[in-house]
């Protein structure tokens, strides 16, 4: 990737950053960026009505009414007023000039910028079965989504959930805990399986299962059908009818990429980053949901979907900007709630050759340990948020128990690791 | 309503008033104190909302679950024994004013 080496950033007071995406990474990369001694003038652009606020709730405390609106905004008002930052909320970009170095929402007049950070972050892929344009048929991305879902799962009779990703198993397990009859089609052999080792989707399915939840694992949706405009049932790929009134369509997310894609900054696989968030044009960073960013995890450049990602790279893209770079720490970490389970992950498990168990499945609280040639790659869990932090700061350190040590629940894991 | 003062590290003091059923760290974020990051938003997991409470309110508050004593062993500021993380402190009816002290930092170095 072309990338200017040891381009300046500009930081002036006469500079302007604009940062499009209001969410997790554009929030930070403002933020970060004041903090780092920023002083021009920020710009932060979200296509949305609201600042930015958070989304995990959306799927979890949320859909069950624990947690209000009022409770999402992940910043008071004052701070933008005391930050000097300028919110503009209802506008999507949609037109990136290079060489004017200008950004445009639709019939605005075009925006110059000295520094510029995309944070357009991903919106979820839509099924092309038959019948997915009938009413009833939702997806969850953000709060408008939300709301909608909150209405109509409290009306709905049976909920029909296509996916066994985190978004399908929240909301199931969310809808299963309002009462709801819930089934969730899975056209994988397993939940989670791109996320998540065999012995974690094992535990999720029992748990779904005990609490009522309908899992068809290897089961694909061929068709939705309707009367009236609106969705009453599902054909799935084992020859049943699934009757169901409301259908959320939990099958991942797409990153937003258009106008970056527009002029070749990206594909549509994300806009590639490298380790300070800069994309191939001087000035352009990019971070959080809708990047590609090299990580010492995988083989590969990857597209990391979790506020961690998205915090850590507007972070590193805020510093950029400010002139003070300092590389992502790039440890993918994230986390979900199901019913009583708290499942998070640190590191990546796959490419691993060796899994030893700290806890157990039976007791709800256990966590998996992952090696590759005796050292540790990830760690995933349920229940055991301390382990998580002891992973986390074990592979920020390049540090490893051996095997033996992390399957001993007796043995402090914690005298490894250098005094904090 | 339930005051919160917040006393920053540099001793700086700002009093807040929470709702029932609002956490510290909540309160913390609707009126923008510094230094409290809440980086996951209350879902112990980060251990960016680390707060000493003040001795005499020790005692008006349950104590730290498992997970929270868990996390609160790897804070990057000093560990006390009055550390909490504050998504974990529910304003509760009838719970009179609370003190609450802010680390020098939050974020972990790792
Ligand atoms: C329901 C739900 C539950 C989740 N639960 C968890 C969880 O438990 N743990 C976890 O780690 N992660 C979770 N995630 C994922 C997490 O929310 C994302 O990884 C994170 O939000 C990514 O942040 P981001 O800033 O990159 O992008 P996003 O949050 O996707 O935000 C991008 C913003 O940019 C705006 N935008 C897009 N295009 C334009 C444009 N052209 N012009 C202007 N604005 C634009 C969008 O409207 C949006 O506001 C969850 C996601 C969802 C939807
Ligand atoms: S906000 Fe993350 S642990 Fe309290």
């Amino acid at each position: 990737m072309p990338v200017l080496a040891g381009a300046v950033a500009p930081r002036g007071a006469s500079h302007h950053l604009v940062v499009v995406g209001g969410s997790y990474a554009g929030l930070q990369a403002v933020a970060s960026a004041r903090e780092s001694g920023f002083g021009g003038r920020v710009t932060l652009i979200t296509a949305e009505d609201h600042p930015p606020y958070q989304r995990p709730p959306l799927s979890k405390a949320y859909l069950l009414g624990k947690v209000a609106e009022d409770a999402l905004p992940l910043r008071a008002e004052s701070f933008y007023r005391d930050a000097a930052i300028d919110l503009v909320t209802g506008c999507r970009v949609s037109h990136l000039d290079p060489v004017r170095r200008t950004i445009t929402c639709g019939q605005d007049r075009p925006m110059p910028f000295d520094a510029l950070v995309i944070a357009c972050g991903a919106r979820a892929r839509r099924l092309a079965v038959p019948g997915a344009e009938l009413d009833g048929v939702v997806v969850l991305r953000d709060l408008a989504d939300a709301r909608a879902l909150r209405e109509r799962l409290t009306a709905a009779t049976s909920v029909l959930i296509v996916g066994g990703g985190y978004i399908g198993l929240e909301v199931a397990a969310s809808a299963a805990s309002l009462g709801k009859p819930v089934v969730v089609l899975e056209a994988g052999p397993r939940l989670l399986a791109r996320a998540v080792p065999p012995q974690i989707s094992d535990h999720l399915v029992r748990l779904h299962r005990r609490r009522g939840v309908t899992i068809r694992l290897g089961t694909g949706l061929d068709r939705l059908d309707g009367e009236g405009g609106r969705v009453v049932r599902a054909m799935g790929s084992d020859g049943a009818r699934y009757p169901c009134d409301l259908v959320v369509v939990g099958v991942g997310a797409v990153p937003n990429v258009d106008f970056a894609q527009a002029c070749g900054l990206a594909t549509p696989a994300g806009i590639a980053i490298d380790a300070f968030c800069r994309t191939g044009m001087e000035g352009v960073y990019a971070a959080g949901d809708c990047t590609v960013q090299p990580n010492a995890f995988a083989d590969s450049p990857l597209r990391l979907e979790c506020v961690q990602n998205a915090m850590d790279q507007g972070r590193s893209a805020g510093a950029a900007v400010a002139g003070r770079p300092e590389p992502c720490p790039g440890i993918p970490r994230f986390w979900s709630d199901q019913f009583d389970a708290k499942l998070q992950s640190v590191g990546l498990s796959a490419g691993s050759d060796l899994s030893v168990s700290r806890g157990s499945s039976e007791e709800g609280r256990f966590s998996l340990f992952h090696f590759r040639q005796g050292h540790l790659r990830a760690v995933d869990s349920v229940n055991r948020p301390g382990d998580q932090i002891i992973g986390r700061r074990f592979l920020a350190a390049g540090l490893s128990p051996t095997p033996d040590q992390a399957r001993d629940p007796a043995f402090d894991l914690r005298t490894l690791l250098p005094v904090s | 309503m339930v005051g919160i003062v917040f006393v920053s590290a540099d001793g700086g003091e700002r009093e807040v008033e929470a709702p029932v059923g609002a956490t510290v760290m909540l309160a913390a974020i609707r009126n923008d104190i510094r230094g409290i990051d809440a980086e996951c938003g209350g879902s112990l997991n980060c251990a960016t909302c680390h707060v000493y409470l003040d001795p005499a309110c020790l005692p008006l508050v349950p104590g730290p679950s498992h997970d929270e004593a868990a996390l609160l062993a790897h804070v990057s500021a000093e560990r006390r024994p009055t550390s909490r993380l504050s998504c974990q402190i529910a304003i509760a009816p009838g719970l009179p004013r609370l003190r609450v002290a802010l680390p020098e930092h939050q974020t972990c170095p790792f």
